[in-house]
């Protein structure tokens, strides 16, 4: 196996490129055509945004766009909702260039089938961000094509017609044809050509950047009647749990199912193989108990005797491995950056400053665990789950049960929550195992609560060193970031080690300070659990790091923090990715995103004028500031902390400055940037993941505490920076999350004086 | 058998009687709108009201729903307290993936029938069982205080 992880990125990750490996099951190595991307690379110009995505994006207005006589107008979603409100957004800016009455539209739910709809793969904060403009074509393709209907029917030129909310008008009579009337004549029209197609100035918007729609499931979500990967149900379906070997890597060595059978509903136990690494989205094995209802199948695995053989990982233990980053961090190793001679500077400064950051291992732990349900027809499967990936489902599914990729139909329910855990099919391909197994018969897979939290593919844990040399003023000469953390790839070939280019892009390599001297450098540690990116991904370890750093170094040349952020970024310029050894860039286009020093700027400056930056605070009560660039988009974060005396920890406020360029659903914007906030207060806080001789020891909420109401920062002020469309849109589902965590340490440093370098904060305050 | 009076309807489980109440509700009635979450009452998602009162029926066993009435989350809007947090859940937003927000819901809406006009800490001791892993609680807290309003209308 010859695979370079410089050559990964991560569509292509979470995508295609492991495909050939989907067999290994039976122990068929990942072959990755490296060199057909190397000759790819030379021979056509690099693709970049939604182009670049397997499946690239469509714009087929038939695919997307049908009209009943009745003008009901059904838009497809082809992305997966997990509580953005895609479902809602993306038919928002179809219907927008369609104007159409958002009251008469139906939303379907595409299948995957990315040939037919394109891109699928919901994570990266992609979905808009790649499909704004293709939808808007969609919409302005069915509009001409109901104009033209009209006007043909008219006998009169298209220019004297207008399409306007669900009417085309004839602008000389002022007769109208309602959508439905235009229908069937619209549909047999040739479908007019792109470079045709007139779209709307923003000015004409009507639901793009207004507050007036509403999210598409609300009244479903408030009554009960929504469908989502858990709630599926097929006559004469089994319900299966699964005991999963507990350290990853190991296996079932023998087992007694004799006492699980005799639970009363339980209806056959099954071994499932495990997989051979590296992990992909391969199932983890074990054995599967299924019944008449989950409870039963739940009792019978507790009745379960089994000894599992618990293989190579079963010296994973965190404290130990903390010490491992630490060593490897401490060394120097392979740079992925490096501008001027940072290690020549280090070595003769005057003055210095370290620091390292801790970040341990967290859990999505989405409400909804993963669940799947899957049955085989006359060599057809269908499956119907919560995924966000959905093509990579169906390919999975395909590889595990010898299937061609046309005979497995994926239905994409509701998501009870993603965050990058239902990227990945896993639990699917059990399901569709067991149901195989049982001669087609449908078979729902639930993971409960300590499923998920044992066999997550955990974010990973990280140990990120800064050192800077300094110069009179106290501003930095020279940087050297080591940053120190089992990687991503590692899921996708085994053995990998080092940061991938999708990972060091996270605000490691495109540290945007103006300082002349910078090196960073990705050491090589193991990885002992699946890695798996998490909501914001490594933004998360190195805006913690960074920004921390930052205010550290704000302190030690005692300065306002503020003010010293704005001099450490230097004046707004825009800098090329390249230039800085940023080879990702977010998969986009370093001329169409570059990373603009002025843009950070602003937010800072907004986010700072509207939380009162510099006012006067009560005693335990501090301010603290950062930013981050994660997925395109700005964000700057005060958060105001209160540190009573016993060391408890309140929020009462945070304002968070966003700046996405164009806005296509505002309040889905806020909601986004406020659960994100309260996601990265709830990890800052509480959020890790250990492991003891290879099992993570955390099970359910008791042990993997996250944030309740009561806990959580009481008011959250969302202040968006106005754009039109002179800017390309940015990410949104997961931007603002990284900027929690070193905001608030930096309040709490104000408050009390104690700087907190290792995650999460938990009772590190606590006077005891 | 057991006997359940489910959402006003009458009906005969054949379930142990340990079976807790949700996997009777989701696997053998398919009123799905109660969600699992945890198995162990600590995130809310699966609540449903037992004569009223709120429970967590993940670790209710149908047993002790004998002689009581369950309300599931698809029934509460015929609850006019339900039905204006339904409209106050609707007109602030409040859902994001939606997940829990049927537990949230009975949750409030047991909240506001017992304490018509909640302060924020009586707010914090009703709703701090139901996790939201979204992060909707300022929105909930939100339509919490707006639909005791519309209720007392």
């Amino acid at each position: 196996m010859n695979v370079d992880i410089e050559q990964l990125d991560l569509p292509n990750l979470s995508r295609r490129q492991w495909l050939k490996g989907a067999g290994a099951i039976t122990g068929l190595a990942l072959t990755i055509g490296v060199s057909g991307l190397v000759r790819a690379a030379v021979e056509e110009p690099k693709k970049f945004g939604g182009d670049a995505m397997p499946g690239g994006l469509k714009d087929d207005a038939l695919v997307f766009v049908s009209i009943g006589t009745d003008g009901i107008v059904s838009i497809v979603a082809h992305r997966s909702e997990m509580g953005q409100g895609v479902r809602t957004s993306l038919p928002m800016v179809v219907a927008d260039e369609l104007e159409a009455d958002w009251s008469k539209v139906r939303v379907v739910q595409a299948e995957g089938n990315e040939a037919k709809y394109g891109n699928q793969n919901t994570d990266g904060s992609r979905s808009l961000r790649h499909s704004f403009e293709p939808m808007r074509r969609v919409g302005a393709t069915a509009r001409h094509m109901l104009e033209t209907a009209a006007a043909a029917q008219w006998g009169v030129p298209v220019s004297e017609v207008e399409a306007k909310h669900h009417e085309v008008i004839n602008k000389r009579t002022g007769k109208k044809l309602g959508y439905g009337e235009l229908a069937t004549a619209a549909g047999k029209l040739a479908v007019p050509a792109r470079e045709s197609l007139r779209l709307k100035t923003p000015a004409q918007f009507r639901y793009i950047g207004k507050q007036n729609t509403r999210n598409i499931d609300g009244r479903k979500i408030v009554t009960g009647a929504t469908h989502y990967g858990i709630d599926t149900q097929l006559d004469g379906m089994l319900h299966a749990v699964i005991a999963r070997p507990p350290v990853f890597g190991g296996k079932v060595k023998h087992f007694d199912a004799s006492a699980a059978l005799k639970v009363p509903g339980v209806v056959k136990v099954l071994e499932l193989k495990g997989s051979n690494l590296p992990p992909l989205f391969h199932p983890l094995g074990g054995i599967a108990v299924l019944a008449t209802n989950t409870w039963s199948a739940t009792k019978g695995r507790e009745a379960l005797k089994i000894t599992w053989d618990h293989g190579p990982n079963a010296s994973y233990n965190s404290p130990a491995f903390r010490k491992t980053l630490e060593a490897a961090a401490r060394k120097p190793a392979k740079a992925v950056r490096n501008n001027g001679n940072a290690s020549a500077v280090l070595a003769k400064a005057k003055q210095k400053f370290e620091a390292e950051y801790y970040q341990p291992h967290i859990a999505h732990s989405s409400m909804e665990p993963p669940a799947a349900t899957v049955r085989i027809v006359n060599g057809k499967c269908e499956v119907w789950a919560c995924v966000q990936a959905p093509q990579a489902t169906l390919e999975t599914v395909a590889a595990h049960l010898g299937l061609k990729p046309e005979n497995v139909k994926v239905n994409v329910t509701l998501l009870g929550g993603g965050f990058g855990r239902k990227s990945k099919p896993d639990f699917v391909a059990e399901a569709a195992l067991l149901s195989q197994a049982m001669k087609g018969k449908p078979v729902k897979v639930t993971w409960t609560r300590e499923d998920d939290i044992h066999h997550d593919y955990f974010h990973t844990v990280s140990l990120e060193r800064i050192e800077c040399a300094l110069d009179e003023k106290g501003l930095p000469t020279a940087w050297l970031h080591r940053t120190t953390a089992p990687t991503i790839a590692s899921t996708f070939v085994a053995g990998a080690k080092g940061g991938a280019p999708f990972e060091l892009g996270m605000s490691a390599v495109n540290m945007p300070f103006n300082i002349p001297n910078v090196r960073v450098e990705t050491p090589e540690v193991a990885a002992h659990t699946r890695i798996g990116w998490f909501r914001s991904v490594s933004n998360i370890p190195h805006a913690f790091a960074v920004q921390s750093f930052a205010a550290e170094l704000a302190h030690k040349a005692k300065r306002d923090h503020k003010d010293y952020l704005l001099d450490l970024l230097g004046p707004a310029r825009k800098i090329n990715p390249d230039d800085i050894s940023d080879s990702w860039n977010y998969g986009e286009s370093p001329e169409r995103y570059p990373l603009d020093i002025g843009r950070m700027r602003n937010v800072i400056e907004l986010a700072c004028k509207k939380a009162g930056w510099g006012r006067k605070l009560p005693k335990g009560h501090g301010l603290g500031l950062s930013l981050c660039y994660s997925f395109v988009t700005y964000v700057a974060t005060v958060v105001e902390v209160v540190v009573a005396e016993n060391g408890e920890i309140s929020i009462p406020r945070v304002d968070l400055a966003v700046d996405c360029g164009p806005q296509v659903n505002p309040d889905r914007i806020r909601s986004q940037v406020e659960g994100a906030c309260i996601m990265g207060a709830s990890l800052a806080l509480s959020g890790e993941i250990t492991f003891k001789n290879g099992i993570a020891e955390q099970s359910n909420f008791h042990q993997y505490e996250v944030l309740r109401i009561n806990e959580a920062p009481r008011d959250i002020q969302v202040h968006i920076v106005e754009h039109g469309l002179d800017v390309p849109l940015g990410g949104i589902g997961e931007p603002a999350t990284p900027t929690i965590a070193p905001a608030l340490c930096n309040a709490i440093f104000a408050a009390t004086g104690k700087r907190i370098r290792t995650l999460p904060i938990r009772d590190q305050l606590s006077k005891v | 058998m057991v006997s359940l009076n489910i959402n006003g309807k009458d009906r005969q489980l054949d379930v142990p009687g340990e079976m807790p109440i949700l996997w009777a509700l989701r696997d053998i009635e398919h009123l799905t709108g109660t969600k699992f979450g945890c198995g162990m009452a600590l995130c809310g998602a699966c609540t449903i009201h037992l004569d009223g009162e709120p429970v967590r029926s993940c670790v209710t066993p149908v047993s002790a729903a004998a002689g009581k009435k369950i309300t599931t989350v698809e029934q509460i809007s015929t609850d006019p307290v339900g039905e204006a947090v339904q409209k106050a859940w609707l007109d602030l937003g409040v859902a994001q993936c939606g997940y829990c927000q049927a537990g949230q819901v009975m949750s409030a809406t047991a909240l506001l029938k017992a304490t018509p006009n909640p302060s924020d800490e009586e707010i914090d001791e009703a709703m701090s069982g139901n996790i939201c892993r979204c992060g909707t609680y300022p929105r909930i807290r939100a339509a919490i205080k707006q639909a005791a309003k519309g209720a007392a209308k």
